[in-house]
């Protein structure tokens, strides 16, 4: 547990020096989802539906800009190698970089959400719905994400291709978080989509920092 | 100094069970491959030919959809097909990662273009069906959009293999994203299904008359057995030309008749 803590602090330090890296992927964010009133036009009724969808697809799209990041600079100066020799198990220093990746680029989503979701004119219970749906669900995309990124550690195009083997994946956690809003709003109550919404978290906390071990591994060979 | 001289203990029940584990190996799987192939052609032949004809001839005209359902006699084989060879692949790619077994890489290599193909066609003739039939090209119905996800999957796999030099981290790579998919295909179908049964989007209903006439039935089991048929021969072909690739430097390849000068 302590190994996995110092991960995290390191790769939080190491963000926080270069700090431009985190803070475009969080103005990417604010663009795009201002970019949707822009196009399809200010009627109120109309923001508030599709409100929900641009907002978790946003958050889609801004947690893959810094997943890239998460392996390539260690490695590329053997850091990862050293951690795979390292007598603590490589899955939880993993889940160090996951956390901090998670904490470096979801956490300021979920705190940013609320906000853009006036945006949208929703009202305070579907912005708390929202919000909490994106803090469960915003570890899944770090944590299915990191397997991604494992994957494409030091292969030609990698950028693109990170995108096209992982946002298949994300389907379901943008189905069940755009999904509680929806159902917030129509008055089903989110209490279901949430929960599916944990499940999938609980899932994807045990079964994908062992899937990305092992990517790791054979990235390392 | 007698032990070392002793003859290896002869094992006369050895010779009589087939050792399945000596065609992992290309070298012996090559030659097994290209005996197999011909007959999976003759059967995909024999089973498309009569399934072909009992679709078109003998299966009778759809009472509400006219002549049009006829479409499914290729869309339903190969939706099967898209699914079942994913399925297919993961199973080679799980194979090959647990034993280190080089073939299993290969075959899952070879599976996957024929899995995209069929996914395509499934969403092509989905499309023509559902023009006549529901009006649109397109409905976001769970099925289909699954469909289009498991598109997606394959197309990923087939990229990731592609952006990667080395085969063998290829192959372990393409294998660990196919495990990764085989466990989240289950959970994207439910996902999308329940997304649409709240959405309400289409109010189209994919459900089909509850009963099918015999020989549209057998007309689409005859199609589904030479799709089969077709997707086992053409991985054998694809193999084939994988194990040459990547074994052109071994003796036995340049040994082969067919490739010799």
């Amino acid at each position: 547990m302590k190994a996995l803590l110092a991960v995290t602090r390191r790769d939080l330090l190491l963000a926080m020096r270069r700090k431009s890296e985190v803070l475009t992927a969080l103005f990417f964010f604010v663009i795009v989802t201002s970019l949707f009133p822009l196009g399809i036009g200010p009627e109120p009724a109309l923001l508030r539906k599709i409100a929900p969808g641009v907002l978790w697809v946003g958050a889609l799209l801004a947690t893959m800009l810094g997943l890239q990041r998460m392996f390539a600079a260690d490695h590329a100066d053997g850091t990862l190698e050293q951690m795979a020799l390292s007598p603590t198990p490589l899955a939880l220093l993993v889940g160090g970089k996951n956390l901090a990746h998670w904490l470096v680029s979801g956490l300021p989503l979920v705190v940013l959400a609320p906000l853009l979701g006036l945006q949208f004119d929703l009202d305070a219970g579907s912005l708390a719905v929202l919000t909490l749906g994106l803090l469960i669900g915003t570890p899944v995309l770090s944590l299915l994400g990191a397997i991604g990124a494992a994957l494409t550690l030091g292969v030609r195009g990698g950028g693109v291709l990170l995108s096209l083997l992982v946002l298949p994946l994300f389907i379901p956690t943008l189905i069940f978080g755009a999904g509680a809003v929806h159902a917030h709003q129509s008055g089903l109550g989110a209490t279901g989509h949430l929960s599916l919404l944990a499940a999938l978290l609980a899932l994807s906390l045990f079964f994908a920092p062992w899937a990305t071990t092992a990517a790791l591994r054979i990235a390392l060979e | 100094m007698s032990t070392a001289l002793r003859s290896p203990p002869v094992m006369p029940m050895q010779d009589r069970v087939i050792h399945w584990f000596r065609f992992a190996s290309p070298a012996s799987f090559y030659p097994l491959a290209g005996k197999m192939m011909p007959w999976f052609w003759a059967l995909a032949a024999i089973f498309g030919a009569a399934g072909l004809y009992i679709s078109f001839f003998v299966a009778p005209t759809d009472a509400t959809q006219g002549e049009g359902y006829r479409i499914i006699f290729v869309h339903v084989p190969a939706s099967w097909l898209s699914m079942f060879i994913y399925m297919v692949m993961a199973a080679w790619a799980g194979i090959g990662l647990a034993l280190n077994a080089r073939l299993s890489g290969m075959m899952a290599q070879a599976l996957a273009p024929t899995g995209a193909l069929m996914a395509f066609l499934s969403l092509w003739t989905g499309a023509f069906w559902g023009k006549p039939m529901w009006g649109t090209w397109w409905v976001w119905d769970a099925r289909l959009t699954s469909e289009l996800i498991l598109f997606f999957l394959y197309l990923g796999f087939i990229a990731l293999q592609a952006a990667i030099d080395d085969p063998r981290r290829a192959d372990k790579a393409g294998a660990i994203l196919a495990l990764v998919g085989v466990v989240n295909v289950p959970i994207i179908y439910f996902s999308v299904k329940w997304w649409n049964t709240l959405h309400q989007g289409s109010s189209v209903s994919m459900t089909r008359a509850p009963s099918m006439a015999q020989t549209m039935l057998w007309g689409m089991l005859l199609m589904a057995l030479a799709f089969w048929m077709y997707s086992v021969a053409v991985a054998l072909k694809r193999v084939r030309t994988i194990i040459l690739e990547r074994e052109g430097h071994a003796e036995w390849v340049r040994n082969l008749p067919e490739v010799k000068p």
